[in-house]
């Protein structure tokens, strides 16, 4: 699988890209400037991008923004945003009009390699990954919402799960139940919040992720 | 800068002419007018007669002497009273009663004032003092009736009162007082304001008489009740096609008049401006306390356990790997445990989607973390100068707060925007209401924050809800350059 990586600090750069060769990824680039993820990423397509929000020269939402035009300029391309915080609002912003290849995660889940990189496989195979904080917060903000405090406390559990990106395989082993147990709290969920049911993964999370952004 | 309670329904409205209200306001005016009359030209009076008229030894009335002891006495206790900051509605008015039995005097006892053989120049003295007290008076009632026509309140010029801490008796608090009283210009202006209230409508009256008196000798009309009506006639059609008009310009010289001179308003400025000062000073040195407890019994305490679980690890390594990988594993927690707070407290020092963004994704970012149903619009041309918009949004940041602790809403909505001038942030919700800046201590943190910027909160909010919290900070908007693709 071939990355492109946006990252300002030189450390964190090196350490991402020691991770993702260690994981068999070949990383084509890896800039410090949205506009070279932008020429990097144009003259050569990677399968996945990793880009840091605050880059230089601003140091502001530069990444995000260079990671919205990158997709605009490649439609499709998976991008999983890292920060040092997580916002609702920049979520929604990647969210928006994108049918997945979306990612935006903490830094700090880098320290967990193996769940990280899992995460950026499942971007780049244009799955989602939320950060968990994002989701908590997200669920936080729909607590008036009487459709989903009419959930049971394990069909939260799995509604959270979702919507951070993960399949029913993930979910169920997270959880140590069945995958058909998953299977049925996911029904019951979408019957609950009056969703459309499907069998794609990323269809379901995307659903979810729409239903809570209101 | 304080907190206004407002209720949406009592804002100031200038008068229209159709207004019930301008007429009481006229009749108001004459009665000023009036009595400014009689409070400034009684000390002049007295003093002319006593100057020029001519002496008549042991023709001294005692009935005199009782009516002047008799009106006096009451009116100067009511008058120190008043002069001392107890001020009653009906006691200012009634400071133009020893001048009146003065005038009363002088008019009906052979031209002769009380003690004018004795020399009633120590009537003058209080007299003076008397017209000066009864000035401000006036020219306070002109200036409500004139903010209420106008529809812009007129600011009170006067110095601040003297601390009363300060005086140890009650004479040195008078003295102190009275010096207060006679030093300010403000003082001065009132007296002139007065007498050219007084002195316009003496001559509108005199007008009016002479135009009476002028038809009743050239036989305008025969029938002379009804001469009456033709300066009423007159006055009837001025008001109707002038009188408005006129009115308003009387109030802006008014207003120029008895408002805050250039140099009152820098001095409340320079009191203002010292207060906030103070304040902002005082609130920035907490908070660096704060952040510095936060670090030393956060962030930096984990860290030092952190490398005393890592360095035990490292010493069990070789005798015991299980021991050392379950002692590693808690190292990550912990480390996860500083990050976390470590970006709680940058938070709450600068927000980083401020810094990103600017006010209104802030703020929208900000409503999105509530547990609550949110309707958001913002919009600012230009970025507001960094430290105006890092105070808006916590200012805006508590009153959200608030909204979840207290009011037990379902709904927010919040309002960015820029119009004449003012940053303005509404936030309204539909709680049960009854939100008291005197109560709580968060309100007035934000009302602090707020005044380092001249900024002002308003709350309405009663009880029931909703409750509709509005600030409002002046700025002027500048644009930061961003970089675009």
């Amino acid at each position: 699988m071939r990355v492109v990586i946006a990252e300002d600090l030189f450390l964190l750069r090196d350490g991402l890209t020691r991770l993702l060769q260690a994981h068999g990824m070949e990383v084509m680039a890896a800039v410090e400037t949205g506009t070279e993820l932008l020429a990097a990423v144009t003259a050569d397509p990677p399968d996945v991008v990793l880009v840091d929000v605050r880059l230089p020269p601003t140091f502001t939402d530069e990444g995000l923004r260079a990671a919205l035009e990158a997709r605009r300029v490649v439609p499709g391309l998976p991008v999983l945003v890292l920060s040092q915080y997580v916002e609702q609002l920049y979520a929604r912003e990647l969210l928006a009009g994108a049918d997945g290849g979306i990612g935006y995660l903490l830094k700090d889940r880098v320290m967990d390699g193996v769940q990280f990189v899992d995460a950026l496989r499942r971007v780049a195979g244009g799955g989602t990954a939320m950060d968990p904080e994002v989701i908590s917060r997200l669920l936080t903000h729909n607590a008036g919402n009487s459709a989903i405090a009419a959930l049971s406390p394990r069909e939260r559990e799995v509604l959270g799960l979702m919507a951070e990106g993960r399949s029913n395989a993930a979910i169920a082993q997270r959880l140590v139940i069945t995958e058909r147990a998953v299977a049925k709290h996911t029904a019951s969920i979408f019957l609950r919040l009056a969703l459309q049911p499907s069998d794609d993964d990323n269809r379901r999370v995307l659903a979810v992720l729409a239903y809570l952004n209101g | 800068m304080s907190v206004m309670r407002t209720d949406p329904a009592e804002g100031q409205h200038a008068w229209s002419i159709e207004s019930p209200r301008a007429l009481a306001g006229l009749a108001a005016l004459l009665g000023l007018a009036v009595l400014g009359l009689v409070t400034l030209a009684a000390p002049v009076a007295l003093l002319l007669a006593n100057l020029l008229v001519r002496r008549d030894p042991g023709s001294d009335y005692l009935g005199l002497w009782a009516l002047t002891v008799f009106s006096l006495v009451p009116c100067a206790v009511v008058g120190l009273r008043w002069v001392a900051g107890q001020r009653v509605w009906a006691s200012g008015a009634v400071l133009a009663f020893p001048p009146a039995t003065a005038l009363a005097a002088v008019v009906l006892y052979q031209r002769r004032p009380p003690g004018a053989d004795h020399g009633a120049v120590w009537l003058a003295l209080p007299l003076l003092l008397n017209t000066v007290a009864g000035s401000r008076w006036i020219a306070d009632r002109a200036r409500r009736l004139f903010g209420a026509c106008l529809g812009v309140p007129i600011a009170s010029p006067y110095r601040p009162a003297p601390a009363s801490g300060t005086a140890v008796s009650h004479g040195q608090r008078a003295v102190a007082r009275a010096e207060w009283l006679l030093t300010d210009p403000a003082t001065w202006r009132d007296v002139l304001w007065v007498a050219l209230n007084s002195g316009v409508g003496a001559v509108l009256v005199a007008a009016v008489s002479r135009l009476v008196a002028f038809g009743a000798r050239w036989h305008v009309l025969d029938f002379r009740p009804g001469l009456l009506i033709v300066p009423l006639l007159v006055g009837a059609a001025a008001r109707f096609r002038f009188g408005w008009r006129l009115l308003r310009s009387y109030g802006l010289l008014t207003a120029a008049v008895l408002g805050p001179s250039k140099q009152a308003e820098l001095a409340q400025r320079v009191d203002h401006l010292a207060q906030t000062r103070a304040a902002t000073i005082d609130s920035g040195a907490a908070e660096m306390r704060r952040i510095e407890r936060d670090l030393h019994d956060g962030a930096q305490a984990r860290l030092v356990a952190l490398g005393m679980t890592l360095n035990a690890a490292e010493q069990l390594f070789e005798s015991s790997p299980e021991a050392a990988r379950s002692l590693l594993t808690e190292a990550k927690d912990s480390s996860v445990r500083a990050l976390n707070e470590l970006r709680a407290l940058v938070r709450g020092i600068h927000p980083p989607v401020l810094a990103d963004r600017g006010l209104v994704d802030a703020v929208h970012a900000l409503a999105l973390d509530l547990p609550l149903r949110i309707h958001f619009t913002g919009d600012l041309a230009e970025r507001p100068p960094t430290a105006l918009e890092s105070a808006a949004y916590f200012a805006v940041s508590e009153l959200l707060a608030n909204v979840t602790k207290h009011a037990a809403a379902s709904q927010v909505w919040i309002e960015v925007g820029h119009t004449d001038g003012m940053l303005r942030v509404v936030v309204t919700d539909d709680g049960r209401g009854g939100a008291d800046p005197a109560l709580g201590t968060g309100l007035r943190g934000v009302e602090r924050r707020l005044a380092a910027f001249d900024g002002v909160l308003a709350i309405s909010s009663p009880s029931g809800g909703p409750t509709i919290a509005t600030l409002e900070i002046p700025c002027e908007l500048s644009s930061l350059k961003t970089s675009f693709y």
